[in-house]
């Protein structure tokens, strides 16, 4: 549904995409992560048809970007998304309804499903960040597009707004539309997209789904362990590699190696209180890739 | 109707919306009534012991009135058009939608321009109904002039409108806009008839006053808006200023740019409009 090419774009004689190749099929979710300035907005314009590339080719939803066809079957959240102050939720709605083609008179279903129907008749410029944000999906939403390129799309939700968004994004996707969303943390997406790709000033780094990137990162889990009272300096001798973080001992363990640390923990069991093995968090998976990328 | 005028009106209705909100229509027509009355008051007065009636008196009066606000208001709609959607950021989710760029800036001509001909309505209608008001029926052969006055009007302030908007795509921030439109009003209304008195004064009757002249009358929208409506109406006598030349000039010259000047400003607009990136 989105097909991108070996695509560049210059500014100011400086690259802010350097021969990017991705594409999402149609049902696909997938994620565009990288830092502010890594390229993800460029690509999102270069894909609505707002910029012109400097080298590739780009194709949304089978035409190139910005033409009738391609609009028609793109719908698209901008990053930090406005609108005009003095208008209702209500009234934007049913414009954008109309330019779609579609009858205004779905304007309150669709205020409803982002849980703004409440704030439907009240002007824009007393919205929240948050309701602004859901004013956007709201129109991403309209006449079920084929493709969604949505820049950001969970800034300014708190966490159950955030977990409602992805839900509503499944339900899309199993109905057969693209999906690309972006975000600058990995923790962010909630490992709720099928692929993920990462932006680092304007190549592309990684790409693979969650798991796949965890592998190739290979980072050690960390094990933490409680000695029992008066245990410390038994506990201590017979896991050398361990740091002292006040009354426990943490070491990383790598992921081939888990099975052999619990059997070390194991045989230690009467000077261990409690222990804890875990996973590296998704910024710390984040963080480790951008690294090694720069 | 089909689906390009669906966004066209759709458009123009929401833009209408935000400029009632603003208290832009509401401010324009109060501004164009006082005035007009103002004019109105000072019109009847000098009419009596004039042979024409008090209406074309008038109408001569706000011709000169509507030359200097007419232009003015149009640009004070108009410049924040393209620029203040530029950093509200609302314009990238638009250009996103399926309405072309020629649509967006129709939507919003049109949406301005009746709020613009809504003044026009009300300063005119009621400089009309003071006439009325002061001479009885007697008013009523000032109307096709009152008339004609209202239409080249609105094509004087759809000429302003469209230039705001060029100039909001090349300024990109409404403070540039803004700016450039004061300056845009000066030179176009002010400083060229200024320009053209001392080349006249300057020339003395020469080949200038005779060849470049009408031409240089006639191509300023403004001008020719003057001319035409002192030219046609039978007052040009109880006009000052430029009836004197207004008389060297065919009629159809400042009638053709009247009728041009929209046009051409709107396509400058969206000439404008297409280099600009949200």
């Amino acid at each position: 549904m989105l097909t991108v090419r070996h695509l560049s774009k210059l500014y100011a004689g400086r690259p802010a995409l350097d021969d990017v190749s991705l594409s999402v099929a149609a049902g696909e979710r997938v994620a565009l992560l990288g830092h502010n300035g890594a390229g993800k907005s460029t690509l999102m314009k270069l894909a609505l048809g707002l910029l012109r590339p400097d080298g590739g080719r780009i194709e949304a939803a089978g035409h190139a970007p910005g033409s009738p066809a391609a609009r028609a079957a793109t719908a698209c959240l901008p990053e930090n998304v406005a609108f005009h102050p003095a208008l209702t939720g209500r009234e934007q709605i049913r414009h954008f309804l109309r330019l779609r083609g579609r009858p205004a008179r779905e304007a309150d279903g669709l205020l409803a499903q982002v849980g703004l129907a409440e704030a439907a008749g009240r002007r824009i410029g007393t919205y929240s960040k948050g309701m602004r944000q859901r004013v956007g999906l709201a129109q991403a939403l309209i006449g079920a597009p084929r493709l969604m390129l949505l820049d950001e799309p969970t800034s300014g939700l708190d966490p159950v707004s955030r977990r409602e968004f992805y839900a509503l994004l499944d339900r899309l996707a199993a109905g057969g539309t693209a999906i690309l969303l972006s975000s600058h943390a990995l923790s962010e997406l909630e490992a709720r997209t099928d692929r993920i790709v990462i932006l680092a000033r304007g190549r592309k780094v990684a790409e693979g789904t969650l798991g796949e990137l965890r592998a190739a990162a290979a980072l050690p889990l960390t094990a933490t362990l409680r000695p029992c009272p008066g245990a410390e300096a038994a506990l201590a001798a017979r896991f050398p590699e361990a740091v002292v973080e006040g009354a426990r001992l943490s070491f990383p363990c790598a992921p081939g190696d888990k099975l052999a640390t619990l059997e070390r923990i194991a045989a230690a069991r009467d000077l261990v209180a409690d222990f804890d093995l875990a996973a590296p968090s998704l910024d710390d998976l984040y963080s480790q890739i951008s690294r090694r990328a720069a | 109707m089909p689906a390009a005028a669906r966004r066209i009106l759709s458009t123009a209705a929401l833009e209408f919306r935000i400029a009632r909100r603003n208290r832009w229509v509401a401010v324009a027509a109060g501004l164009m009534a006082a005035f007009a009355l103002v004019i109105a008051a000072a019109g009847i007065g000098g009419a009596q012991g004039l042979a024409v009636d008090p209406l074309s008196v008038t109408v001569a009066s706000l011709v000169s009135l509507a030359v200097y606000i007419a232009p003015l208001l149009a640009l004070l709609i108009s410049f924040d058009a393209v620029a203040g959607e530029v950093e509200r950021g609302t314009l990238l989710l638009h250009l996103a939608y399926p309405l072309s760029r020629g649509e967006l800036l129709l939507g919003k001509l049109l949406a301005q321009l009746a709020a613009l001909t809504l003044a026009i309505l009300a300063g005119y209608a009621a400089a009309g109904a003071a006439a009325f008001a002061a001479a009885g029926p007697a008013a009523a052969e000032g109307l096709p002039a009152l008339w004609r006055l209202t239409w080249t009007t609105a094509l004087l302030g759809a000429t302003f409108l469209s230039l705001g908007h060029g100039l909001s795509c090349v300024a990109r921030r409404p403070s540039g806009a803004a700016a450039m439109a004061i300056g845009l009003w000066l030179v176009a209304i002010v400083l060229y008839d200024l320009g053209l008195l001392a080349a006249i004064v300057a020339d003395d009757g020469g080949a200038f006053t005779t060849r470049v002249l009408p031409w240089a009358l006639a191509l300023n929208p403004a001008d020719a808006f003057r001319i035409h409506n002192l030219a046609a109406s039978g007052a040009v006598e109880a006009a000052s200023g430029l009836s004197g030349a207004a008389a060297s000039i065919a009629a159809w010259k400042p009638l053709a740019a009247l009728l041009a000047w929209p046009v051409a400003a709107a396509g400058l607009a969206r000439l404008a409009f297409a280099r600009v990136q949200p």
